[in-house]
């Protein structure tokens, strides 16, 4: 599968939307219009980007506390996000969820989960929901390289693969489950080969490179709709703050930051635009500023939404 | 996101007939299957000889491809329930014991109690998990659990039981209908038991709404599944002595009826609560904090059958018969009071 020029070019803004989206966070938390804690992906991008694109609108999708990019990439309004995080009425979830629960049924977004491999058995659920409804709609489901050793990762995969469900697993291993490094916790480094205990197909993918993300999720999911079963998909990459907002990440050895910064997936990409001729420095330099521009004031719209009153919350705790 | 499909089912108004309680638990799954397509059936061998407790009979041949057996994995499956239920299915998961529920408490506690508040009333989340507990079966001290009360101090969650074949018929059926996610208790030791039950539509019950199972005004006992069936039976032998017992099965566990109960002591003045469980954290010891609370008035202190404190249950077959409360047990704690 090869990307058309438009669409690489497109693939570059949303990394750009996200990269400069979670830089933003960082600065309303600053400001104390963000509290709590946020799980930010900087460096993370091309993962969301290059998967969520393989989806067609009615698919399904579960993602994590770490999930602000594959929100964005999915399509929920920027502004409805920044209005979560600062606790709004007009976020996407009424300012109840905050940063860990981005979620927009009306999009598949079908939850974020602060609870280490809860959204495995969701997405799971989903799908096999399609599937006896007679439908060839998938799910994705991203997790952690730490979700990974807990059991509805195990569970998940054992039943969608006896019973073949389409549902693509993503792994992004970013080589910290919190601030432990995946092989003090884990006896292997390449998590795909955990798919072998499940008879499914398990890809190690450069979780940097944009491109080869979007081939091998979109193999993943053809499959899937196919009838095939499932894919576990392991994603090399790397996030490029701490953990959360208060882990300055010093557990990190000395220049490991550094060599995957060279490997940041919007440099990458750019890089190869440039030097194509598809999208020049400049041109690239231009978009940066104008995606600023949106962030900056979608922001301050944001901050003019409402605060939510205890009547509006107490409704969504029962339907009936 | 999920209203009532048409469906070609007729109404049901059948008349009252006796049945088992096994019987009315197939039969609730069964009218509910057959009046919504979108109730599916997951759990551990659910399709397999009608199921562990043979609750399933005849259902995975009455609705092919909607009764599944799932592996080990409760957990797992309750949290694919969610994910069902907000794609538009209403899953029914069977438990087969309600000791294994303890496996599941992310997917019972966390997720489905939490979804629909967390993502802004988005969605409703019409989950049933139906669990099978209580002792008397001999299954030792890990298949012997009611865990009626383990789940009743999250909003959210509905949390339900029934100590008669009526009742089971008629609040499973109402768990099935509910859109929020309900948990449904039933109990191993009242399935071969008879009662009259209503095969009707409009039968089925209103959530948190107890049921007076004998009328009294003596004595006001409430108790839940297997102790409600032993509550009746003290009842009807207190009633040769001349005490009149009036028996609440609340059913509801979380919502609970409190007003029902109210009414019922402001007539007796007078409390037994009756549970397969220690006092500590339950549905009893909540209901005499809330009786409290609303400025009740007992003529004597309430008093508590229920599961000793300093031991667990056994599988010996004569020490657990010694623990589990005995129909002369109550009666002689009524007796206390009279």
């Amino acid at each position: 599968v090869t990307a058309t020029v438009e669409t690489r070019i497109s693939w570059y803004r949303r990394m750009l939307e996200i990269r400069l989206f979670e830089e933003k966070v960082q600065e309303l938390f600053m400001e104390g219009l963000v509290q709590g804690t946020t799980h930010l992906c900087q460096g993370q991008e091309a993962v969301s980007v290059g998967a969520i694109s393989t989806l067609r609108d009615d698919d399904y999708m579960t993602i994590t506390y770490r999930g602000h990019g594959h929100a964005l990439m999915r399509g929920v309004p920027m502004e409805a996000c920044f209005a979560e995080l600062m606790g709004r009425s007009s976020g996407c979830c009424k300012g109840v969820g905050g940063s860990m629960h981005f979620t927009d049924l009306d999009k598949g977004l079908l939850g974020a989960f602060a609870i280490v491999g809860a959204g495995l058995p969701v997405a799971l659920g989903a799908a096999y929901s399609a599937k006896l409804q007679g439908s060839d709609r998938v799910a994705l489901t991203f997790c952690g390289d730490g979700a990974t050793n807990i059991g509805t990762f195990h569970e998940a995969l054992n039943i969608a693969a006896a019973w073949k469900v389409g549902i693509v697993f993503i792994v992004e291993n970013n080589l910290y489950g919190e601030y432990t490094p995946l092989r003090e916790t884990t006896p292997l480094d390449d998590l795909a080969e955990r798919a072998k205990a499940y008879a499914i197909p398990g890809v190690i993918v450069d979780g940097q490179d944009v491109d080869a993300v979007h081939a091998a999720v979109a193999t993943a999911v053809a499959r899937g709709r196919a009838g095939d079963g499932p894919s576990l998909l392991e994603m090399k990459t790397y996030r490029f703050r701490g953990h959360s907002r208060t882990d300055p990440g010093k557990y990190r050895p000395e220049g490991e930051l550094d060599r995957w910064r060279e490997r940041d997936p919007i440099v990458l990409l750019g890089a190869e635009l440039a030097s194509t001729g598809t999208l020049s420095a400049d041109a690239q330099s231009a978009m940066r500023d104008e995606v600023q521009g949106l962030v900056d004031s979608t922001a301050d719209r944001a901050k003019e939404g409402p605060v939510p009153t205890m009547e509006e919350v107490r409704s969504y705790v029962y339907a009936a | 996101m999920s209203t009532q499909l048409e469906s070609d089912a007729p109404p049901l108004a059948g008349d009252t007939t006796e049945m088992t309680y096994r019987e009315a638990v197939n039969a609730a799954l069964a009218d509910e299957m057959a009046s919504d397509p979108r109730v599916y059936l997951l759990g551990e061998d659910v399709a397999n000889d009608g199921g562990v407790f043979k609750t399933n009979v005849g259902l995975p041949e009455a609705f092919p491809g909607r009764v599944t057996n799932t592996p080990i994995c409760e957990n797992t499956f309750i949290g694919m329930a969610l994910g069902m239920s907000i794609t538009g299915l209403r899953p029914v998961i069977e438990v087969m014991f309600s000791d294994f529920l303890p496996t599941a408490a992310d997917a019972i506690i966390e997720e489905l109690p939490k979804f629909r508040f967390m993502t802004g009333g988005q969605c409703s989340v019409p989950v049933t998990v139906r669990s099978i507990g209580g002792g008397t079966g001999r299954f030792g001290t890990q298949h012997s659990a009611t865990g009626e009360s383990w789940f009743i101090a999250f909003p959210g969650l509905i949390v339900a039981s029934a100590g008669t074949p009526g009742g089971a018929y008629a609040v499973l059926r109402a768990a099935i209908r509910h859109e929020d996610p309900v948990l449904f208790f039933e109990h191993k030791g009242l399935y071969a038991r008879k009662g009259p039950v209503r095969r009707s539509d409009d039968a089925v019950a209103r959530v948190g709404q107890g049921t007076v199972l004998r009328s009294g005004s003596d004595v006001t006992i409430v108790a839940t599944l297997l102790m409600a069936d032993r509550a009746l039976q003290a009842a009807e032998e207190l009633a040769g002595e001349g005490i009149a017992v009036e028996v609440i099965d609340p059913q509801w566990l979380r919502p609970f009826d409190l007003p029902l109960v109210a009414s019922s002591l402001e007539r007796t003045g007078r409390l037994v609560v009756v549970e397969e469980q220690v006092h500590a954290g339950g549905w009893g010891a909540t209901l005499i904090s809330n009786l409290t609370l609303a400025g009740a008035t007992f003529e004597a202190p309430p008093l508590v059958v229920g599961l000793p404190d300093d031991v667990l249950i056994p599988y010996s077959p004569s020490l657990e018969d010694a623990i589990i409360p005995s129909v002369g047990q109550i009666a002689d704690t009524v007796r206390l009071l009279s």
